[in-house]
């Protein structure tokens, strides 16, 4: 399937060039065969994380202060790991900042 | 006028509607009764103004007369001068009257607090309140646009309120000179309606959101950094508060700061005039306030994203039904050990990973150059810094990609000893003697036993050797 990853908050420091937006065809399986979130984060570490990647990372979960959106609603109201991804979903990952 | 009745046959719904007007009359009485206590304050050997109370005409920026008409109209400075507001329909002369019933409280008078406080004092808030610790300092005026340079040294406080009285005389501004503690922030927080989270680190933010949903108060929470801001209200309509988001804080690697990642002037400003904008509708009830969404600023691709967030969590530790966080836990409450990062921009967390014996002072570096003792210096700071200033004759090779050039730092060296068969020393510099010691570390590992950290890096050199050396 085809997504559109973005990262921000200073995510995007952690892949190849800083890239912002990835557009990238992948096949997310979960161990049950689905398309799952759970999937993509493992995809994702693989893949496109360059460096330090407990920066983006933590056990089978993003870091804390990691927001994720799909579709620009917040994972968590659409089942977190377990959210179902299709054909050309869109999937944020945006560190929070504290700056000012 | 219709008295509500009496006697015991009144609905539900009529008392009720009496409670809130009642609520609402109160509030209003409340706001005239701080108005008036400022005004005390403010004017101790007051002369006396009974005579001419109505002397002021449309347009004039009358001191005695702040409150409000007996009848529902404003008052004729406040039509003049908010005419384009009450021009607007939806806005118009109940929105300006609740506005100017309304108190808000600015946490940080910095890159996101100068906008909302500028635009909060001209469109006419009751009361403004400004809290922050600092001094205003020259690399805040790229951004900190309402500081001006003649308040250079001076308090941040005193030199945004005298902005906004300069803007609008005939609203109350409140200066709040200290950082905001677990210790002081419920009793200053207790006085206001709204608060406007505009500081520049995380310890802080989380203690904000506790306290706002401790007192019950709407927090208009922004923050920006490089080239990206973000946006939302927090606790207000069942929004979640800062914990529901971000139960577990970051890994102190993941907080940057505007002192070391650098952050665009206008970039802040913008998030900042929409927090004025949001602080705004939150107190004149007027539209959809950004609660339950977050607004997210790419300036560097000019896109801004409005996404859906969670709503308050029933597990939260702070804003849930069941939560147990009390006003005494709040007051205890360590946040920069909670977060592991202290309550300030400034201050980076500073390491201490090497021996006495792997490490020398600026002054001790300075005057080993002076006797021409053969030495090369590895700065090791991101290429751009390197770009901004350097010490003359080193060598920059950024410790991300250190281990990687080793052989190059090996060349470097040989090049150094040239025909002597000694080796010569190893010096490493950044900014703030932290990433030194990291680059000294893993030299040592790699077998440059030499190598040794300067202590403080060229904050230090600027400090105690080269005062003219630029800081940045
Ligand atoms: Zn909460």
């Amino acid at each position: 399937m085809h997504l559109t990853l973005e990262f921000g908050g200073g995510l995007d420091l952690l892949l190849e060039k800083s890239t912002k937006v990835h557009q990238v065809d992948v096949q997310p399986k979960d161990d049950e065969g689905k398309a799952t979130m759970k999937g993509l984060l493992s995809w994702v570490k693989s893949n496109l994380i360059k460096e330090r990647p407990e920066m983006f990372i933590k056990g089978d979960s993003v870091r804390p202060g990691v927001l994720v959106l799909i579709n620009d609603c917040d994972w968590e109201l659409c089942g977190g790991l377990d959210a179902e991804l299709e054909d050309k979903d869109v999937v944020v990952f945006i560190s929070t900042l504290h700056g000012g | 006028m219709d008295g509500g009745g009496g006697g015991g046959g009144r609905s539900r719904e009529a008392v009720a509607g009496e409670l809130e007007r009642l609520r609402a009359e109160k509030k209003e009485l409340d706001l005239r009764i701080r108005l008036l206590e400022s005004e005390l304050e403010t004017c101790s050997p007051a002369p006396a103004s009974s005579a001419g109370e109505n002397a002021c005409g449309a347009g004039g920026a009358c001191q005695t007369r702040r409150g409000f008409a007996q009848d529902d109209a404003l008052p004729a400075y406040m039509i003049y001068r908010y005419s384009r507001h009450l021009l607007l329909p939806d806005f118009g002369v109940e929105g300006q009257r609740k506005l100017s019933s309304s108190s808000i409280l600015v946490v940080g008078a910095g890159g996101l607090g100068s906008p909302v406080a500028l635009y909060l004092a001209a469109s006419g808030v009751g009361v403004l309140g400004i809290v922050d610790g600092d001094d205003v300092e020259l690399n805040n005026l790229h951004r900190q646009i309402i500081h001006q340079e003649a308040y250079i040294g001076r308090s941040k406080v005193k030199s945004a309120a005298d902005a906004c009285r300069a803007i609008n005389s005939s609203i109350k501004v409140v200066e709040h000179h200290h950082n905001l503690k677990p210790s002081n922030a419920l009793e200053v927080v207790r006085k206001y309606d709204i608060v406007v989270d505009a500081t520049d680190n995380l310890p802080t933010r989380y203690m904000i959101s506790d306290c706002c949903v401790l007192l019950n108060k709407p927090l208009i929470s922004g923050a920006a950094l490089g080239l990206e801001g973000q946006l939302t209200v927090y606790h207000h309509n069942g929004s979640a508060c800062y914990r529901c988001l971000f139960p577990n804080p970051p890994p102190v690697a993941a907080c940057q700061r505007c002192s070391d990642s650098g952050v665009l002037g206008v970039v802040p400003g913008v998030i900042g005039c929409m927090q004025a904008l949001e602080a705004i509708k939150v107190a004149t009830d007027v539209g959809e306030p950004l609660s339950g969404r977050m607004l997210l600023l790419d300036a560097l691709s000019a896109r801004i994203r409005i996404v859906k967030i969670r709503g308050s969590s029933p597990v939260c530790t702070i804003c849930a039904e069941n939560s147990v966080f009390t006003q005494e836990d709040f007051q205890k409450f360590n946040y920069e050990a909670f977060t592991s990062s202290p309550m300030s921009d400034k201050s980076a967390p500073s390491l201490d990973l090497l021996p006495e014996s792997a490490r020398i002072t600026c002054r001790e570096y300075k005057s080993l150059v002076d006797k021409g003792e053969p030495h090369l210096l590895l700065d090791v700071r991101p290429a751009h810094h390197f770009q901004i200033v350097s010490l003359p004759r080193s060598l920059n090779i950024p410790l991300a990609a250190l281990e990687e050039k080793l052989p190059m730092l090996e060349t470097s060296l040989k090049e150094t000893a040239g025909s002597s068969d000694e080796q010569p020393s190893l010096y490493v510099v950044c900014r703030r003697g932290n990433d030194s010691q990291s680059a000294v570390q893993l030299l040592r590992e790699k077998g440059f036993h030499s190598a040794k950290d300067i202590v403080g890096g060229l904050q230090c050199w600027a400090q105690d050797v080269n005062p003219d050396f630029p800081a940045y």
